[in-house]
C-alpha cells in the first residue's frame, strides 16, 4: 500500500530525500521502502534530508548521481545543503 | 503490444499529429503579406519571424531552421512567401521542403507586383492546399513514430523534483517504445557533462556532448562575466538546490535515463531514435523553434512560474511543477505534477503524461492550442546584425 510520507525519493540509489512539505525538528519521517528517520532540525520544503549516515567526504546522491560530497560527517535525519555539502 | 496513436502519414515516411498548411515568410519584410494571407484564409498557420536578411554567420542556420519547420510532419503543405532581394531566398527554402515530397509553392512579392497582388495569389494557393489536404485521414501508428521535444521554462525549486522527473519517466517509456526525445538548452546541462558523457552510446557522441556543454559554459562566462555565477554557481540556489550538478540534474532528468544516441545542431533533425541532445539556447521562445525544426511533433514543457507559450505547428503540453501554479494558471496548464508534493507517486504523474501524449498525438488539443498561444517564431542568433 502507498505509505504517505513527507519526502520524495527520486531514485532508489539516492541517500537524500526531498521534503515535500516543511519537516519540523524531531519529526519522524517514514521512508517509502519502510523504516523511518528522525529529522534532526527543521527542513524547509524542497530541501534535502539525509536518509542514512554519510561520512565526511562521502558522496551525496540524488537522481541516482553524485551531486556533491559531505564537508563533514552527516547523520541520518540531518538537513543537507551548502553548509555541509560541496 | 506497443501503444498506438492516430496520425497523418507523410510522403517521406514521417507521421504528423496535426495537419497544417503553413505560410513561411523567407524574410521579416513580408510578415505583413503573410498576415494578409492569414486574414483571408484563417485556417493557415503563419510562421512570422524576424530574420531572413541582414545577417551573415546565421544564414546557413536560419535557412536550415526555416526549411526544417516546413519539413516538420505536422505540416501537410507549405507556401513560402519571399520578397526577392533578401539573403535567404524563398526558392531555397521551398526547394528544401520539396525534398519531403509534400506540397510546397513559393513566390516573391517584388515579382508579383506588390503586397495586395501577392496576398491574393497566396490566398488562392492556400485555399487549394486546404482543399487538397482535407481528405487526408488519420491512421494508426506505433508510439515509436513520435519525436518529442523537451523544454523547461520559468522553472522553480520544485521543477526538478516533480515535473521534470515525471516527464523523465514518460521519456523512458517513449524511448522503450522506439521513439525519440530531444533534450536541449545547453546552459541547463552545465555541470553534468561527466554524467551525460557516461550515458552516450559511443565515443563520438560522448565527445560531442562534452564539447557542446563546455562551449555553453564558456559562452555563458564570456557573455555574463561576473553574473555567470548566477547561472553556473550554486550561489542562487534558493529552494534547496546545493550544487550546480543538482540543479542541472533536475533539468536533464526530463530526458529520462536511457542512452544518448546522437548530438544535433539547433533545428537539425536526428537520424537515430532514442535520447538526442540538441545544441540550443535556454531561452524558451528560441528553443521551441529549434525543437520543432528538428522534427518534434509534440513538445512537453515543464514550468514552475507558469508560461502560456506554445508553438504554431506543434502541440505543447504544459506540466506544472506545483499545484499553486496549476490552479492559478489552470487555463494554460495540461498536467499538475505538483500533486507529487501532496503525496502522489511520480510514476502516477508519469503515466498521466504518457497517456496525454498519445491523446494529443491523436488530435486532442493542448491548452496552448485551445488558447491559440502559437505566437511567432523566434530564431536563435549568436552574432549582431548589420
Amino acid at each position: 500500500m502507498n505509505r504517505k510520507t513527507s519526502i520524495i525519493i527520486i531514485n532508489p540509489r539516492d541517500n537524500v530525500g526531498v521534503a515535500r512539505v516543511e519537516i519540523k525538528g524531531g519529526q519522524k519521517v517514514c521512508l517509502p521502502q519502510g523504516g523511518e528517520v528522525e529529522a534532526k532540525t527543521s527542513i524547509p520544503r524542497g530541501h534535502k534530508i539525509a536518509l542514512k549516515d554519510i561520512p565526511s567526504g562521502g558522496e551525496i546522491v540524488k537522481y541516482g548521481e553524485v551531486i556533491g560530497r559531505a564537508k563533514e560527517a552527516i547523520h541520518a535525519g540531518e538537513w543537507v545543503h551548502t553548509h555541509n555539502m560541496g | 503490444m506497443g501503444a498506438d496513436f492516430w496520425g497523418y502519414a507523410r510522403p517521406d515516411g514521417q507521421v504528423g499529429v496535426r495537419n497544417f498548411v503553413a505560410v513561411i515568410p523567407s524574410v521579416a519584410c513580408v510578415n505583413g503579406v503573410v498576415a494578409a494571407i492569414a486574414n483571408k484564409v484563417p485556417e493557415v498557420v503563419p510562421l512570422y519571424h524576424g530574420h531572413g536578411c541582414g545577417r551573415s554567420l546565421e544564414v546557413p542556420m536560419h535557412l536550415r531552421v526555416l526549411a526544417n519547420l516546413g519539413k516538420n510532419p505536422n505540416v501537410a503543405a507549405v507556401l513560402v512567401v519571399g520578397l526577392g532581394c533578401e539573403v535567404i531566398k524563398a526558392e531555397a527554402i521551398g526547394k528544401a521542403i520539396a525534398e519531403t515530397g509534400k506540397q510546397v509553392e513559393w513566390f516573391n512579392v517584388q515579382e508579383l507586383g506588390g503586397s495586395q497582388k501577392a496576398a491574393h495569389r497566396g490566398a488562392d494557393i492556400c485555399r487549394r492546399f486546404l482543399e487538397e489536404i482535407s481528405n487526408l485521414e488519420r491512421t494508426r501508428f506505433p508510439a515509436g513514430k513520435l519525436v518529442v521535444g523537451l523544454e523547461c521554462g520559468g522553472s522553480d525549486a520544485f521543477s526538478g523534483i516533480t515535473a521534470n522527473p515525471a516527464v523523465g519517466l514518460a521519456s523512458d517509456w517513449l524511448v522503450d517504445e522506439g521513439g525519440t526525445v530531444i533534450l536541449t538548452e545547453d546552459t541547463e546541462m552545465i555541470g553534468t557533462s561527466h554524467i551525460l558523457e557516461r550515458r552516450a552510446c559511443d565515443r563520438e557522441v560522448a565527445e560531442k556532448t562534452v564539447r557542446m556543454i563546455a562551449e555553453a559554459e564558456q559562452l555563458t562566462r564570456d557573455l555574463l562575466g561576473p553574473l555567470a555565477s548566477l547561472v553556473i554557481a550554486p550561489g542562487n540556489m534558493d529552494g534547496g538546490m546545493s550544487s550546480i550538478q543538482e540543479k542541472s540534474l533536475g533539468c536533464i532528468t526530463k530526458a529520462g535515463s536511457r542512452p544518448i544516441v546522437e548530438v544535433v545542431e539547433y533545428g537539425q533533425p536526428p537520424t537515430r531514435r532514442g535520447v538526442v541532445l540538441m545544441d540550443g539556447p535556454g531561452y524558451d521562445a528560441e528553443s521551441l523553434p529549434g525543437l520543432a525544426a528538428a522534427g518534434s511533433q509534440i513538445i512537453i514543457f515543464t514550468t514552475g512560474r507558469g508560461t502560456p507559450l506554445g508553438f504554431p505547428i506543434c502541440p505543447v503540453i504544459k506540466v506544472a511543477s506545483n499545484s499553486e501554479l496549476y490552479h492559478l494558471m489552470q487555463d494554460d496548464m495540461d498536467v499538475n505534477a505538483g500533486r507529487v508534493l501532496e503525496g502522489t507517486e511520480l510514476s502516477e504523474v508519469g503515466k498521466e503524461i504518457t497517456e496525454l501524449l498519445l491523446e494529443v498525438s491523436s488530435g486532442h488539443p493542448t491548452r496552448a492550442e485551445v488558447n491559440r498561444q502559437g505566437g511567432m517564431v523566434c530564431l536563435y542568433t549568436l552574432h549582431p546584425p548589420f
